[in-house]
């Protein structure tokens, strides 16, 4: 059986991947843990959005639109459940479903296997996934939320240069 | 019926799920629910494991305490013989000066009030999972009596209040969150403003007339006004003050620490604290005084 096939377009080939039994549920669920649990030990961990990096690399890896957006949409969902009541259900909903969908879609016409490809594909999800949070905000919420400054700027290279490096450990649960 | 086109499907199912939160979103400031269900399960299912690690990671540094540094053993029992005797000393004066304190909140029977304010520890087990918000998670609930809207301290100051209570565990809301605010007053002039988060690690004292006097360093306590926290409980320090338009910009550093939290007190109570004892004509003279200078709720 295979587990991996390829999407071919008139001139592309791009390998779409398939992971371990469990591999995409205990990524989530650990992730929405480590995000709730890091900041308590090492308080700058607070910058990272793990949950965001984990919907972009299944996005980019699974091809799959549909997929890319539902997964989106639960971790965000999740991610709003764990934020408290302050946070309304749909807030980081709406952008990860988003961003779940754009992944995908690009990861079915681009090859992100490369670390530079994907540093930059994160720098610029994470300032996607930001704005969508503001105009989330502001739009729906009526909150007055900052688009973008200097410290989402480097919270997004932290996070992009972090990506590279678990997508590394990510690609180890994928079905050779 | 209308076929979809394959290569469009994907599209109005991102349309849908949109459609489908947004009016979730909708339906929750409407109606102003917490979609408690699902927060219960998704709480439910993350808590468990955050209980697991601060265990597991208070397991490793015992041993690590325990075991492994135990280098210098020698050396460091002679020096922390040193520093006993010296803390011994600073307890004997400590007692003393409680005493005192003592002595002058049972003359306003303001302590009095204030040791009877059921309280309950409760650890820090996990923190918001994302800037949209601040909160903690501690590892007590409604089990332990805690609900909705109760004040959560430290013994250095207020820390936030209780925004929902699960079975076992609770989140906090903590000051620094734009949503948070406490009734507060100035401690040396005694003029009521209240602080309120940005999200930042500084709170905002607002509403203070440019008119007004305020001095930098001065100190932030509870109003008891907001019906939360007791009176004259340290809110924090001011640390910049500017002009504004009409009110003064004030910058105020919260009394406790905020982004180190590890232990929180809950204060088992819904109902106000001390205004019983506004009507006191005795005690009003010195009553701020001295529980500003120690305050009894966070004393147990």
């Amino acid at each position: 059986m295979n587990d991996s096939y390829d999407l071919r377009g008139s001139e592309l080939h791009i390998e779409v991947h398939k992971f371990r039994a469990g591999a995409i549920i205990g990524s989530l669920l650990l992730v929405l843990f480590l995000q709730a649990f890091l900041p308590l030990y090492v308080p700058k961990a607070e910058i990272l959005d793990l949950p965001l990096l984990v919907t972009i690399y299944f996005g980019l890896s699974r091809r799959n639109p549909s997929t890319g957006l539902l997964l989106g949409m639960a971790i965000g969902l999740a991610q709003d459940s764990l934020s408290g009541p302050t946070v309304p259900l749909g807030l980081y909903g709406i952008s990860k479903t988003i961003i779940g969908y754009l992944a995908s879609s690009i990861g079915a016409r681009l090859d992100t296997e490369h670390p530079a490809a994907r540093f930059a594909l994160t720098t610029v999800f994470f300032m996607a996934h930001q704005g969508l949070i503001a105009l989330t905000r502001r739009i729906l919420l009526a909150q007055p939320e900052a688009w973008f400054n200097m410290r989402l700027f480097i919270a997004a290279l932290v996070n992009a240069l972090v990506a590279v490096f678990l997508f590394l450990l990510l690609d180890r649960l994928r079905k050779r | 019926m209308v076929a979809i086109p394959s290569r469009h499907k994907s599209l109005v199912l991102l349309a849908g799920v949109i459609l489908l939160q947004v009016v979730l979103l909708a339906v929750q400031i409407k109606r102003d629910s917490q979609g408690r269900l699902i927060r219960v399960w998704t709480v439910g299912a993350i808590s468990p494991f955050q209980r697991a690690g601060t265990q597991g990671v208070g397991s490793i540094r015992g041993i690590w305490n325990h075991y492994f540094a135990l280098q210098n053993t020698s050396r460091d029992n002679e020096q922390l013989r040193r520093e006993n005797d010296a803390l011994k000393l600073q307890i004997t004066q400590l007692q003393s000066k409680a005493a005192e304190a003592d002595r002058l909140a049972g003359l306003l029977n303001f302590r009095k009030l204030h040791m009877d304010v059921p309280m309950v520890g409760a650890r820090v087990i996990g923190a918001s999972p994302g800037t949209a918000s601040v909160t903690i998670d501690i590892d007590r609930g409604q089990r332990d009596g805690i609900k909705k809207n109760m004040g959560v301290i430290t013994p250095d100051g207020v820390v936030g209040k209780v925004i929902e209570a699960y079975a076992n565990t609770a989140q906090v809301l903590l000051l620094t969150d734009k949503d948070s605010g406490v009734g507060a007053l100035l401690a040396d002039s005694r003029t009521q403003h209240p602080v309120g988060g940005t999200g930042e690690p500084l709170l905002i004292m607002k509403y203070v007339p440019n008119d007004d006097n305020v001095n930098d360093g001065e100190r932030v306590v509870t109003s008891g006004m907001d019906r939360i926290f007791p009176r004259d409980l340290p809110v924090g320090t001011i640390v910049e003050i500017k002009p504004g338009n009409t009110f003064k910009q004030i910058r105020v550093r919260p009394a406790a620490n905020l982004e180190r939290l590890e232990e929180v007190i809950v204060l088992l109570t819904l109902h106000p604290l001390e205004f019983k004892q506004e009507s006191e004509p005795a005690s009003q003279p010195v009553a701020p005084a001295a529980a500003a200078e120690k305050p009894p709720a966070a004393r147990r």
